[in-house]
Order: structure tokens, then sequence, then C-alpha cells
């Protein structure tokens, strides 16, 4: 078994002035390398949380959690900032891209701070033809449709050829067309790359394309229904 | 990140915002103009200044009568009586000559002066007039224009010639050339033009252009009486180099103070270098330079302070992209060193239009003082160009560490949450 995730006891405590918010209460699962896995949950569950933690965005407040093999939850700052260049691609709801930067530039930067000059380019337009922009490379955001926008995203979370994916509501602002192609093209590059995906959604249609669903509820594991429909 | 790329990114950044970044471009060229502009002015007077006194000649020492804690009965020293005090004389004068006993003196040149009425041709001038040795023009850098000055034979004849300044040539005969041989009234009485000294401009002592010289022994018999026998009203002596200046200060006061035979610690003369002069103006134009730089500082942090405002909306405004740059990879130095470069690009693109444009303002300001008549050329030094750069930068990253150093402690998970 090829684990790409681990997480044991997960624990994020906040403090909301006087009152502290469990948004994690001990939340322990593994992920296969290459699985596509779902996490769901209504809001206020620690669905957001979890994704940051996954991310590498945040840190636990206690528990053990190892990415492809190196344990995160006591890194700096900028061992974590080093981890989710290498090691997580992200692909936000709201696109997320630099509009002063074109399609090509966009994706061309976490290879900048990964701190790569030598081929960078010929990277950079390789994972853009890869989601099918190739035609679109000189363009700035603003020029691009959402779903465009979205693939340079897509295409700007493989550039470092990361472990794995994690991506938040990613057809949200789009419209149902527009969603399923985005989706088709992450399981496509799932199938192509052996890129695991974490999808992180509140979307039952979205949920059920993957092959499981981690259900959160009150920050911890849902367990009544573990298995994806798929 | 390198450093090329972040400048690369930083210009495209402030690019983006062309109205903005100008705006705030434009309160560092201010800044850093007015600096050069006012240093360069600052430097100009001094050196007019002190160019107009090195031209009296700076082996020049000056010896008066009388104390230099002032006039005896007032100010320090005051309780001895001043009746004491004896006048300069033609014979401290000729024991100051004395080679062995003033070695660093080269020349001696004692001098009355007082003031009266020229007359030629209906013509009325009042000027001051100065009884001189023959060493008086050599002591004082005087060059004749045309005809001889003072010589030995006029001082033993006691001869009624007359050197005049151009100015009161032309104040008496509408010219200053062509004027030797013409005679003169002076108080009334008749003297012969021998002389007419170039011009000079303004001296420490008001124009020394405008003035008549007559032998010393004429003035003394004839026009200039004073109650002690033979008493001069200034000795001017040149010393032998620049360096022997305060040698034969010291000099000439132990011959004065034995001849005078002065108590100790008081002296009823007073000599007075020409470094004297020198360091005075410059302490005074100094500190002009001093105050007028602080002035345009002062706009210069204003324009930092700017740089920091806008470096301060700009954090606040990007704040989602250095959330999402931060989770694409980027490390704290990344972005700190992003925001820094933005600042410092803006005070140093700042700061060399705000040289040239410095400098152009000095240029215009010495043009206009050369159009008025004005001897005085504004100096952009080195060290103002080099200060005003070095003081921008500094600026630049000061004013952007705060700015950046926000940007670079934002936590990711808020940046990216920021609306």
């Amino acid at each position: 078994m090829d684990l790409v995730i681990e997480a044991r006891d997960l624990r994020k405590t906040y403090k909301m002035g006087e009152i502290e918010v469990h948004a994690l209460r001990g939340v322990s699962f593994t992920i296969e390398r290459g699985e596509v896995v779902a996490i769901m949950g209504p809001s206020g569950s620690g669905k957001s949380t979890m994704m940051n933690t996954l991310g590498c965005l945040d840190r636990p407040t206690s528990g053990e959690y190892i990415l492809d093999g190196e344990s995160v939850a006591e890194m700096t700052d900028d061992q974590l900032a080093s981890v989710r260049n290498r090691k997580v691609g992200f692909v936000f709801q709201s696109f997320n891209l630099l509009s002063r930067l074109t399609a090509l530039g966009n994706v061309e930067l976490p290879l900048r701070y990964a701190g790569i000059t030598e081929g960078r380019r010929d990277r950079a337009k390789a994972a853009l033809e890869a989601v099918g922009l190739s035609d679109r490379m000189t363009h700035r955001p603003y020029e691009l449709s959402g779903g465009q926008q979205q693939r340079v995203a897509v295409a700007r979370a493989l550039v470092n050829n990361p472990a794995i994916i994690m991506a938040d509501e990613p057809t949200g602002n789009l419209d149902s067309k527009v969603g399923k192609e985005i989706m088709n093209l992450l399981l496509r590059l799932n199938k192509e790359r052996g890129t695991t995906l974490i999808i992180v959604t509140h979307d039952p249609k979205i949920a059920e394309q993957t092959g499981r669903i981690i259900r959160l509820r009150d920050g911890e594991l849902d367990l009544s229904e573990e298995e994806g429909t798929k | 990140m390198t450093i090329t790329q972040a400048i690369i990114e930083a210009l495209e950044s402030l690019n983006g915002n062309k109205m903005r970044s100008g705006l705030t471009v434009l309160g560092i060229v201010i800044g850093v103009a007015a600096v050069i502009a006012m240093l360069a002015v600052g430097n100009g007077a001094q050196e007019s200044i002190t160019g107009s006194i090195s031209s009296i000649g700076t082996n020049l020492l000056f010896v008066f009568s009388g104390s230099p804690d002032g006039p005896p009965g007032s100010g320090p020293g005051s309780g001895r009586s001043g009746n004491n005090d004896r006048p300069l004389t033609l014979g401290d004068a000729d024991a100051i000559s004395d080679p062995f006993a003033a070695p660093s003196v080269e020349l001696v040149a004692p001098v009355i002066q007082g003031s009266g009425i020229l007359a030629f041709a209906g013509e009325n001038t009042t000027t001051t007039i100065s009884g001189v040795t023959p060493t008086y023009f050599p002591v004082r850098n005087m060059e004749l224009a045309e005809g001889e000055p003072i010589n030995e034979e006029h001082i033993l004849g006691r001869m009624s010639v007359v050197v005049l300044g151009p100015e009161t040539a032309i104040a008496l005969f509408g010219h200053a050339d062509g004027i030797v041989g013409e005679t003169i009234r002076i108080e009334g009485q008749p003297f012969r033009v021998i002389g007419v000294l170039v011009a000079k401009g303004g001296g420490a002592f008001g124009s020394e252009d405008d003035s008549a010289y007559i032998p010393f022994t004429t003035a003394q018999a004839r026009l200039i009486k004073r109650s002690a026998r033979d008493e001069v009203d200034v000795i001017f002596i040149q010393a032998v180099t620049a360096e022997a200046v305060p040698q034969a200060a010291e000099e000439v006061s132990n011959i004065i103070r034995s001849r005078h035979r002065t108590p100790i610690g008081y002296d009823d003369f007073t000599v007075f270098t020409q470094q004297d002069f020198l360091s005075t103006f410059e302490t005074i134009t100094g500190v002009l330079t001093i105050f007028l730089g602080g002035i345009a500082g002062i706009s210069l942090l204003v324009g930092g302070i700017g740089i920091m405002n806008i470096m301060l909306v700009s954090v606040t405004e990007r704040t989602r992209e250095i959330g999402l740059r931060k989770a694409l990879g980027a490390r704290k130095r990344d972005i700190l060193l992003q925001f820094l470069t933005e600042s410092s690009l803006l005070s140093l693109i700042g700061g060399i239009i705000g040289i040239l444009f410095g400098w152009f303002i000095a240029f215009v300001v010495g043009r206009v003082a050369i159009a008025t008549g004005n001897n005085f050329v504004p100096v952009v030094g080195t060290d103002a160009i080099l200060l005003s750069t070095s003081f921008s930068a500094v600026i630049g990253l000061f004013f952007g560490i705060y700015p950046a150093s926000r940007a670079a402690n934002l936590e990711p998970v808020e940046a990216l949450r920021y609306e």
C-alpha cells in the first residue's frame, strides 16, 4: 500500500476571543497514491480546515500528518511553503490567477518559487498543452472565459508534478457544462499521471464521480457513508 | 526567486498602476531635486564667498589698534583702563619688517585711512583715501590697469600723486582708461593721477574698486591728521606662505607686545588673519547649506511617507495575491523581496529623475544669477548626488520594510480568504 496521505488524530482549535472553537476533533484517515477522494460536509463541519491542513496551508494544533513521506505537523512556515511548492497543487473556486501575468506567466509561478530557471517556459507550455490551452498561452486572465481560466489554474497546479492536487469547489464558479469539462479534465489527468486528486465540495454530483468520499460532521469523520458510489 | 525576476515582476506591477506609481515617484523626485538644488545653491554661495575672500590674498594678516576684547571699558578685561593703549606706528611696521625678528613675514604695508572729496572738471565723489607705501599693492594683490604704482620716490618727495580705483575713476571721468596724467583735486589740493587699478569686485571690506591711494607721507602731512606722530590705522602683512600665517601672527604679536610694553594677557592691538575670515564665512555658509538641505530633506521624508502609504494600500489590495503566492510556495523572504523591490524601485526611479531635475534647477538658478549680474555658480557636488541617492534608497527600504513585512507575515489561509 503506497500511502500519500496519513492523517492521525488531527485536531485544530481556533481561539475566537475567549471561546475555543474545535474545528477538527481528532480525525484519522489515509489516502493512497493515485486515489480520487472527495471531502464533503455541511458548512461548519471543518471542511475548510481539513483542506487547509491537507494542503499544508496551516498546521494542525495536534496530531500527525504525513504527506508523501514528510511529517508536516511540526514544520516552520518556510518549510511548509517548500512542501506546498513541491507536493501540492491547488485549484480554487475563484481561479485565483494573477491578472497582470499571461496564462504562461501564471503557470510558471510555482516553478519560479521552486527556483527553476532552466526549461521553465517549456514545462509551463507542456502543462498548458495538457489542459488543452496551447493556443491561449499569451492571453491574460481577463481575455479568457471562466472555463479557460480554471484550465490555466489546473495547469498551474500540475506544473510542479505534485503528489496531490487539492481542488476547492473547482466547478463552483462555472456553469454545469463547463464544470463537467473541468471535472473530466481533472479525472483524466488523474488517470494519465496518477496524481492523487482531493476535491473539497458540497455538490453530491461532483462527489459521486470520485472513488471515495470522506464526510465530515462537527469536526469528526462521519462514518455512516464512508464509501463513494463509484 | 532571483533579484532579476523580482525586479521584472516589480516593474510589471508598478506599470500596472501607472498613475499611482507616477505620483509616488513624484514625491521622491521633488524631495531629491530639492536636496540637490539646495545643496548646489549652498555650495555655490560658499565657493563664491570664499573665492572673493581668497582674492584678497591668502597670505594676508591685518593688525588693528585696540584690544580683541573690544574697546576698553566694555566687555571682558574692562577692569583695565584703555588709556594706556598705544596706537600702531610706523615704528611698529618697521620692527615687523625686520627679517630676523619676524622671519615668517614677507612684506609689511602700513596704512592710514580717511575719507575725502575728489573732484575733476565739476564732477565730485566722496571716497576712502588711503595713505600707502609701495609695498601696499603687492601685499593686497592689486594690479594696475594702466600707469604705475606709488614708489619710494613719491614717498620721499611727499608727492601729490594718486592711484585711483576703477570705480572712482569712472565716477570722475566717466571711463577708467586713458586718464593717467590728468590732475584731480582731493580736498581742494591738486593731485596727479599716476595709475588706475584693475577691477576686483566686492571684497570683505566693501568694494576696493572705489578708493584712492596716495603716498603715505603725503597723506600724513597734508590730508589725514593723526594725534600721535607716525600713527597708522592698519598694518597689512604678507606672510611668506599661506602655511606660515599662524607663525607670522605669533611673531607680529610678540614684536608689538614688547614694543608697546603691554601687560601680560592684555593686547592693545588685534591681529586678524585671512584664515579667520575664511573660517567665519565657511561656518556661516555651512550652516546655511545644512539649513537649506535640511528643509529639502524634509520634503524627501514626506516623499518616503508617500511610498509607505502607497505600499500599505498595495499590500492590502493584494492580500489575495499574497495568499495565492504563498499557496504556490512563496516563502516569507520571497514576498518580502517582492515588496521591498517595488518600494526601492519607486524611490530609485524618483531619485534618478530627481537628480536630473535638481541639476536642471541648479543650472537655471546659475543662469538667472549670471543674467542678473551676480557671479554665482551653483555647484552640484558628487557628495550631494551620493547623499541624495543613498538617502532615497534608504528611504525606499525603510518605508518599504513595514508594508513588506506585513505582507510577508500574512497567514496564507487568512490571505486567501480575504475579499
